[in-house]
């Protein structure tokens, strides 16, 4: 089980807590009835299912029930980081492997 | 019976009581405390078991955990029966009743055992090849006949009357593994301050400190001194010491399982105590000192029962006093045999030589060995055990051929090596690394916060292991982080070691006489009944890797998980491949290390516990009126209320033409319920329903539909605005927690700029559905400060109040398309107003109805059921909802994908009702639909019912189904194919009763 460290609570918490809700930085058209199809297709269907790095979104479900970010290395299942939803992607990741 | 081979003065056991014990029917007398391998070998039975495969007559190979042959059946009563026990692990109690497996009629004389004859039919991959024609025949007749007669134990028939706990642990050092190099860790960690978790497998601590009877520590015997050191680490209120308590899961950042085996030992477990405990440990920092495991030789009939692993013949008689024969034989390729031959000798058995295959090796335990006066003989190799039910001769070669010489002997002590136990550090996901030098994996690149120490991390020697395990464990305390040590701090001292043994090398893969130009069965994976043989023959079919070979020949893939195996079968491969072992590589260890029973993995959760129940406020009510109660998920919900001598169609039929004749109450309060709140929700509720609500005036109501961004619907529900800052969202049962959810989702991360707060108000109301004719003269007696005439409160509106003097939100809606309430009250007074509305209602001639009347009800009015008549591709036009979806709206989730080609292509499969020809068929849903009954099987399905009822209203069947141009084919002819018959329907429109409505104000 995994720990994962809630931006919100400022906590690890059991992975228990937590549900996880699809990759991250995925924008919501402001004008999304006037969306292209291949914008939508991108929008809605195209995820990057990475080896490595992923940006991910995930819920502190049986917690403080808030969505925050996360990057996680999928190979080892380690989390680098978390942070607060509506921050930028991160430039700089600590620890992260090539 | 007399326990024959018991040595007197030898073992730890002096004090123990007598444990009375069966073991195939047969009774034996042993002691307790020891286990029931060490109880039959004691009264001279070597013979326990048959084989997988081949029904071979099977020993004891170990002494403990990596145990391939002797699994028994322990049975205490009818329910309590568990196969596969490990004999070398069970501990005796008096009473306890075991029995062999896998053999028939008996253990003796097994009639299966003609495999053995007939192996050359079951070689390597032979469920691959030799069984594949005809092919019907696998199914009927080889396959049942093979899974009769392979296999290991019978699962238990009954439910388990046992009790499994669990517990969560944290920890600063978790130790895994109490032998020396544990123990150390484990004080040095535990004398800087932090919390220490100390878990072994066994009852006693002390690893191979209970056999290796030259280990001197701080002027002790070694095993003396661990049961001090660890009775010193119990004391310590930083410490947890967990026996009998075996690590099998290492997952991800250092989480650890491990099962505590609580009762199994105990005559008769009071009913308190648990059978295992499941123990999910969270550590800072983990040492791993789990050992090394002893490796058999790989030669001819080398599974012969008294044929056994030197340490197991050591661990017999210095732990537990007995000796495993009288005349024992000794094949090695490394010194650690020469000691057991040395401290049977001393205990007066005879040992008969000592066959070692190196050819010139020096040492203090060879000449010990050969001043106790026992043969001893280099250069040479044991190609063949004799005997069948029992081991009764080794017959000896050099080992590079000439004469043979056979010498009777009624056990064989075989070591060809250590292998690190490198199980956990692997599971870790860890990586090895091959020692080229003493031919071994060893702990190589950590993943984890964890460290090796001792034999498993291929350290040789006592001094080195408790030096290297005490330095390991001080570090681990300090890595760990903790601040503030002090107030618990004990001054320790490293353990110093006076005396070890020091046990060299070994060899891998097969020895001498079972090499590449035999054909003997030389036994590498016991319990699948693996050979040398099957591995070269897997490589010479064409298998590479160390995976393929494993899953052709199944080595090391039986409960034990290779153990004892696992190197050999690797070297065998790799001898074969002409490959150095490194570059054919190891396969991956996976949990469990042990086998789990999945009592302690489910806990608590099982019956009543598995799964909670929610029964609303008025459940209590409809229980004492008899109702019928179904699933809806966590949810009891009242199905129908039947009466004396009505079946569920007679009481669901007479529900539905009370409510339309004169009223029905029903209990709605499982529907989800969500307050939306703030200066924005109405902003909020546009974006989130396909609906317009900034200029729904509060006190009405609307129905809404809720998509998904692809522009499918994902739940719909009433909803009533109680102010223009608040709304009363109700939602599908099921889809309560899932709508929140999503509603939380949007506002939390792309609609931040909402004030807007959600909270669930599912419990916190009760809901009495009151519908029909008569429903406003039930309620309208017990409302306080509401207006219900129509003017007042016309349908689809909702006014605060009170009812029976508290508080109500009073809905005037329907869902039976019967002019209709449904009365919000706190869930307390829940089933107080019930039982006065029931009162009222009474008069009136009305009923309760369950929920599948209301489903009936809501089918005649063509009012769909999202999850039912949708399943997550339907769109709001598709299911004829287009009146509900605000044309003018700029945004609102779903939108665009509404608009996406194929969801506004023509043919898209739309809602409709259907008429079966004759009424009184009930179609069932499901059910495909079909243009033209007569084309050619497979036909062209265009379509499937989504619900069906018979209608007493109608009198007749109604059904809805969602067809390819469904809405274009009005009174067309479509057909329903069944196995019995084709049915018949007509395409309609989806409302049967009240085309107009009128009865919404009837």
């Amino acid at each position: 089980m995994l720990l994962i460290r809630c931006p919100y609570c400022e906590e690890e918490r059991p992975e228990l807590e937590f549900r996880n809700a699809g990759e991250a930085h995925i924008a919501r058209s402001a004008d999304m009835a006037a969306t292209s199809d291949d914008d939508f297709e991108k929008f809605f269907f195209i995820r990057s299912n990475p080896k490595g790095i992923i940006y991910e979104r995930w819920r502190h479900m049986h917690g403080c029930a808030r969505f925050f970010n996360a990057v996680r290395d999928t190979v080892s299942d380690r989390f680098l980081m978390t942070y607060k939803a509506g921050e930028p992607k991160p430039a700089k990741l600590p620890g992260a492997s090539e | 019976m007399i326990a024959t081979f018991r040595i007197p003065g030898a073992g730890r056991l002096k004090q123990a009581e007598t444990a009375r014990f069966s073991f195939d029917g047969q009774l034996y007398a042993g002691v307790e405390g020891e286990t029931l391998a060490s109880a039959l070998l004691a009264n001279g039975v070597h013979l326990v078991g048959r084989s997988f495969k081949y029904h071979r007559p099977r020993g004891f190979l170990s002494a403990g955990a990596e145990e391939p042959n002797a699994l028994v059946e322990i049975k205490r009563d009818a329910a309590r029966k568990t196969p596969n026990v490990r004999a070398t692990v069970q501990e005796l109690y008096d009473g306890l009743t075991a029995q062999s497996q896998n053999r028939w009629p008996s253990l003796a004389f097994d009639v299966s055992a003609l495999g053995d004859i007939a192996s050359p039919l079951l070689s390597a991959g032979f469920y691959y090849k030799t069984f594949m024609w005809p092919k019907s025949a696998w199914k009927n007749f080889y396959e049942p006949k093979i899974r009769a007669a392979a296999g290991l134990g019978v699962a238990p028939d009954q439910p388990d009357p046992d009790h499994y706990s669990a517990r969560f642990a944290h920890c600063d050092v978790l130790v895994l593994g109490g032998g020396a190099a544990g123990i150390a860790a484990a004080l040095a960690a535990a004398e800087s301050g932090v919390r220490v978790i100390l878990a072994d497998e066994q009852p006693d601590f002390g690893g191979s400190l209970r056999f290796e009877s030259g280990a001197k520590i701080v002027g002790q015997d070694g095993f003396a001194w661990a049961q001090g050191a660890v009775a010193k680490l119990g004391a310590m209120d930083n410490v947890r010491v967990l026996s009998r308590t075996t690590a099998f899961g290492y997952y991800a950042q250092n989480f650890v399982g491990l099962v505590e085996r609580v009762s199994d030992h105990l005559q008769s477990p009071g009913r308190d105590l648990p059978r295992e405990r499941l123990w999910q440990v969270r550590a800072k920092r983990v040492v791993l000192a789990t050992g090394a495991i002893e490796r058999h030789i790989v030669f001819a009939d080398n599974d012969r029962p008294g044929v056994m692993l030197a340490s197991a013949a050591r661990t017999y008689l210095n732990h537990f006093g007995v000796a495993v024969g009288r005349n024992v034989g000794v094949y090695t390729a490394n010194d650690s045999a020469y000691a057991a031959a040395i401290d049977l000798k001393k205990a007066g058995v005879g040992v008969a030589a000592i066959v070692d295959l190196r050819d010139n090796p020096t040492g203090a335990l060879i000449d010990e060995a050969r001043a106790l006066g026992i043969e001893v003989n280099f250069g040479r190799a044991v190609i063949r055990a004799g005997g069948k039910l029992r081991v009764s001769s080794m017959t000896v070669q050099p080992k590079n051929g000439g004469g043979e010489r056979t010498i009777p002997v009624d056990a064989i002590l075989m070591s060809a090596g250590w292998t690190p136990s490198v199980h956990l550090f692997s599971q870790s996901r860890g990586k090895v690394a091959f020692n080229d030098e003493t031919k071994r994996f060893v702990p190589g690149t950590y993943a984890q916060d964890c460290v090796s120490v001792g034999a498993c991390n291929g350290t040789d020697g006592l001094s080195a292991t408790i030096d290297e395990a005490y330095a390991a464990g001080a570090k681990a305390a300090k890595d760990a982080g903790v601040k503030n040590i002090g107030a618990n701090t004990v001054k320790g001292t490293k353990p110093k070691v006076d005396a070890s043994e020091s046990w060299s090398r070994g060899m891998l893969g097969a020895a001498p006489g079972a090499g590449p130009d035999t054909t003997v069965k030389a036994f590498v994976d016991f319990q699948n009944d693996v050979t040398a043989k099957d591995i070269r023959q897997a490589v010479h079919e064409g298998m590479r890797s160390i995976e393929h070979v494993k899953r052709f020949t199944t080595n090391g893939m039986a409960t034990d998980q290779g153990k004892t195996s696992n190197m050999h079968g690797l070297a065998i491969a790799a001898e074969t491949l002409d490959k150095p072992i490194p570059q054919v590589g190891l396969t991956t260890f996976r949990a469990p290390y042990t086998p789990v029973t999945f009592g302690s993995i489910v806990g608590h959760a099982r019956g009543p516990l598995f799964d909670p129940t929610r029964k609303t406020a008025i459940h209590p009510w409809a229980e004492a009126q008899g109702a019928v109660f179904e699933d809806v998920g966590q949810w009891k919900r009242a199905w129908y209320f039947p009466k004396a001598g009505e079946d569920m169609h007679a009481a669901v039929d007479r529900e539905c033409v009370t409510v339309r004749k004169t009223a029905g109450l029903f209990d709605a309060s499982t529907l989800g319920k969500i307050e939306v709140v703030g200066p924005d929700a109405a902003k909020f509720m546009e974006l989130l329903y396909t609906n317009p609500w900034e200029k729904l005036e509060p006190g009405r109501c609307r129905y809404g539909i809720m998509l998904r961004e692809d522009g499918f619907i994902y739940d719909d529900g009433v909803v009533g605005r109680l102010a223009a800052d608040r709304f009363h969202v109700t939602t599908t049962t099921g889809g309560a927690p899932r709508v929140m959810n999503h509603m939380e989702d949007y506002l939390q991360t792309e609609f931040p700029h909402l004030n807007v707060w959600l909270t669930s108000i599912t419990e916190q109301w009760a809901v009495i559905a009151v519908q029909g004719p008569k429903s406003r003269e039930i309620i309208a007696p017990l409302i306080e400060g509401i207006d219900m005439s129509d003017g007042a409160l016309p349908h689809m509106s909702v006014r605060e109040g009170r009812i029976c003097g508290v508080p109500t939100r009073l809905f005037r809606m329907s869902f039976t398309g019967e002019r209709g309430f449904e009365v919000n009250v706190p869930a307390d007074y829940g089933q107080a107003v019930w039982e006065a509305l029931w009162t009222e209602g009474q008069n009136h001639g009305a009923c309760a109805y369950g929920t599948e009347a209301m489903h009936v009800l809501r089918a005649e009015k063509g009012y769909i059921i999202v999850g039912q008549d949708t399943d997550g591709t339907v769109t709001p036009n598709d299911a004829g909802l287009d009146w509900a979806v605000g044309k003018k709206k700029t945004d609102f989730v779903g939108i665009r994908g509404m608009a996406r080609p194929d969801l506004v292509a023509k043919g898209r499969k739309q809602l409709v009702g259907l008429k079966t020809r004759d009424p009184k068929v009930v179609l069932e849903e499901g059910a495909q639909i079909v243009g033209d009954p007569k084309q050619a099987i497979p036909m062209t399905m265009i379509g499937h019912v989504t619900s069906s009822y018979w209608s007493e209203n109608c009198g007749r069947s109604i059904a809805l189904a969602l067809v390819a141009g469904g809405r274009d084919r009005m009174g067309e002819t479509l057909y329903v194919p069944m196995p019995n018959a084709t049915i018949e329907v007509e395409v309609t429109g989806m409302v049967f009763f009240d085309e107009k409505g009128e009865r919404l104000n009837g």
